[in-house]
């Protein structure tokens, strides 16, 4: 067997040998390299059809998009049973909001998006005229859902549920939250006494205190101080306990984001003579918020899954709209389609937010370039 | 927090203490609409239909209480609550009446200054078995597994229930109802308890509801009535004669078809020309109400075997005890005279 032998000088690139490259190779190397490797991905392609097929059968193919009830969807095929979430999607999106004035909640909504856009994304074109008017946006928001003014029919609170009442809870609580939490957690560092306590209490109060049992004291306890009749709206209520306690956890996020900038910073600032506002502003905020970024998010997502819980105090969030649907003797049943449906819509804003906060990360992500 | 919470109840006592306590039939009639608090959805009682309007037993009621005082069922505002929040609501004046299958407690009534105006629906803690385990009657249950509820009454029934009759079983504690109904679907338990509506409603939601059976044995009282807040004897009048008039309209054989033409007409029951309003009913005026008070519940809403047959017979449910004293149940109204 003679070798070739290369003298020195320039040669072209010969291709790989043929089996490690392409498709074949990919599938050769990691999946067949071995005789116990080929028997396990043998295994896996058939478990892996079978559960597909299955789940695609009952999710599509067997799927019945639209009957007149669970009988009347059994009798056409036996996969999930669509029509429960078909016949009442405006019920899960709008809750009860009355349909003729159902469009007042589509402009609130994609106006929020316009009213976000100059406070999430910074380079945006024309942003100084686009803050206007997200400053003007909660004014405009409360009047067209809540009505009452300019002609628009009034609604009453205990019409709104379903997605829309999530979105209005979730966003209230996160938009308010952000900023108590900073202020909550300069307090806690800050030198005067009376606003250093006081914020302590607050944050650990908060934080000492299950969720579900502020809602109740906001449905429940507050009626015992307020006189009868008295129709301080129960959806004010709990915005309000919402955005106290995101801003608790909020608050303790952020004071770790501020102790972790470098003690150089804070005396540099000094030695450059700025006041306390000043430092603050352009030293210790810009460093501690980007600092800060994931756990703020995490909490916000939290704070939004959490909207769920107004279901003990009888408020019809996607979930309790979709426990009513199976309460209906037409739906009574179909629960896994009801909760994966509610679970989708979840998924798919909790992982916007999470997507949005690692964009905000890598493009804030100065330092360590 | 507290001191917070006290500030915006002082703030908002100064702000509403201009407004005197008006009658509870004024501030309908002056809103134009009843708030109603209603259960967040259970079969039959209370659930929305594909269009966003609530419809069930207990709805109907609230229906019927609007068509008495405002002449129309539909001026309904209708306001969820949990088991947990409903009296507190009543209590806070979201509703002028809370219809949500309330069971009638002696601590409920006194001790939460409540006033339970009667009795819609009797129910009863009852159990249910697959028709597979050839069990007729709960006394044959002997060493059957059971789920149940932890810490509700519902667990105390059973015990005494199983005590009382010296049968032996198997409890497999569960948490909430829906985990339970799903141990029963997977065989984890042969019995499956609760009341008995809630039985019913849970059969409907299998997909083979004829497999499975409630066995005769009621073993507790859950009288379920409608609730108003104590202190106007005026609406508490009201919405007990509504409940009454819907019951008297089954008795008189009154119909939500037939209604108008018997209240045009001159009966030789003369129990029926008072309830339509044909003959003066003495007292009436004190009430508020005007002559056609029970004509627009009976027509808009249907007597109390309408409702019942148009809500809760697609559960199955029988009429049972709930069946009027001639038909040999328990509801037995006082003469409108």
């Amino acid at each position: 067997m003679s070798e070739k032998i290369y003298k020195p000088g320039n040669y072209p690139d010969l291709p790989p040998p043929p089996g490690t490259v392409g498709v074949y190779g990919w599938i050769r190397q990691n999946l067949f390299s071995s005789i116990s490797n080929s028997l396990l991905t043998i295994i896996s392609v058939v478990l892996l059809y079978y559960l597909i097929d299955g789940i695609i059968g009952w999710f599509f193919l067997d799927a019945v998009f639209d009957a007149d009830s669970k009988i009347a969807c059994r009798k056409i095929d036996d996969g999930a049973c669509w029509a429960v979430i078909t016949r009442r999607v405006g019920q899960f999106v709008y809750g009860f909001y009355p349909e003729a004035e159902r469009w007042r909640i589509d402009i609130t909504f994609l106006t929020m998006f316009i009213a976000f856009a100059p406070l999430l994304y910074p380079d945006i074109p024309k942003r100084k005229w686009l803050l206007y008017f997200s400053l003007f946006y909660p004014f405009f928001a409360f009047v067209l859902i809540m009505g009452g003014y300019f002609g628009l029919q009034k609604i009453e609170y205990s019409l709104f549920g379903g997605f829309m009442l999530t979105v209005i809870l979730g966003v209230c609580g996160i938009v308010c939250s952000l900023p108590l939490g900073i202020l909550l957690a300069l307090g806690r560092q800050s030198n005067l006494t009376v606003v250093r306590t006081l914020s302590v209490c607050f944050i650990e109060f908060m934080r000492g205190v299950p969720l579900i049992t502020l809602l109740f004291v906001a449905s429940s306890m507050l009626n015992y101080f307020l006189p009868p009749g008295t129709n301080f709206s129960i959806l004010v209520r709990v915005i309000i306990m919402f955005t106290f306690f995101s801003a608790a956890y909020i608050a303790e996020v952020i004071r770790g984001g501020i102790q972790a900038i470098p003690k150089g910073q804070y005396e540099a600032a000094d030695a450059l003579g700025m006041n306390y506002w000043q430092k603050t502003r352009f030293i210790t905020l810009p460093q501690a918020l980007k600092i800060s970024i994931p756990g703020i998010v995490n909490t916000f997502i939290g704070l939004y899954k959490d909207t769920t819980l107004v279901v003990v105090i009888g408020l019809l969030d996607p979930l309790g709209i979709g426990r009513a649907a199976l309460a209906d003797t037409k739906w009574n049943g179909l629960s896994t389609e009801t909760y994966l449906f509610v679970a989708l819509f979840f998924f798919v804003s909790c992982f916007a937010m999470s997507r949005y906060s690692l964009w905000l990360e890598n493009k804030l992500n100065t330092d360590k370039k | 927090m507290k001191t917070k919470m006290l500030l915006a109840g002082v703030t908002a006592g100064v702000m509403f203490a201009g407004s005197v306590l008006a009658s509870t039939l004024d501030d309908v009639r002056a809103r134009g609409k009843l708030n109603c608090i209603i259960n967040t959805g259970l079969a039959g009682f209370a659930a929305p239909d594909d269009k966003g309007n609530w419809t069930g037993f207990d709805v109907d009621f609230c229906r019927a209480v609007a068509a008495a005082t405002l002449g129309d069922a539909n001026k309904v505002n209708y306001t969820t609550a949990t088991g947990k929040t409903r009296f507190t609501k009543l209590a806070a004046g979201e509703g002028e009446l809370l219809s949500r299958n309330t069971t009638w407690t002696f601590s409920r009534d006194v001790d939460l200054s409540q006033t339970f105006i009667g009795v819609n629906y009797y129910d009863g803690q009852g159990f249910m078995v697959p028709k597979a385990l050839g069990v007729k009657s709960a006394k044959g249950l002997d060493g059957a597994s059971v789920c149940i509820q932890t810490g509700t009454t519902t667990e105390l029934n059973l015990a005494e229930f199983f005590a009382g009759n010296n049968i032996k079983y198997n409890p497999v504690p569960i948490e909430t109802n829906a985990e339970a109904q799903e141990l029963y679907k997977a065989g984890r338990c042969d019995v499956y308890t609760t009341d008995a509506s809630g039985l019913y409603a849970t059969m409907m939601s299998f997909d083979n509801p004829s497999d499975h059976m409630v066995l005769p044995e009621i073993v507790s009282k859950e009288p379920l009535g409608p609730v108003v807040r104590h202190g106007d004897d005026q609406w508490a009048d009201i919405v007990a004669w509504v409940l009454r008039a819907m019951m008297a309209g089954e008795e008189k054989g009154i119909t939500s078809k037939n209604v108008k033409e018997l209240a045009a007409k001159d009966n030789k029951d003369k129990e029926i020309n008072r309830l339509l309003g044909k003959d003066p009913l003495q007292g009436l005026s004190k009430l508020g109400l005007s002559a056609d008070w029970a004509v627009n519940v009976i027509s808009q809403v249907g007597n109390y075997q309408e409702s019942f047959e148009k809500h809760l017979f697609p559960l199955t449910i029988k009429r049972g005890m709930n069946a009027l004293y001639r038909d040999g149940g328990l509801h037995y109204i006082p003469p409108i005279k």
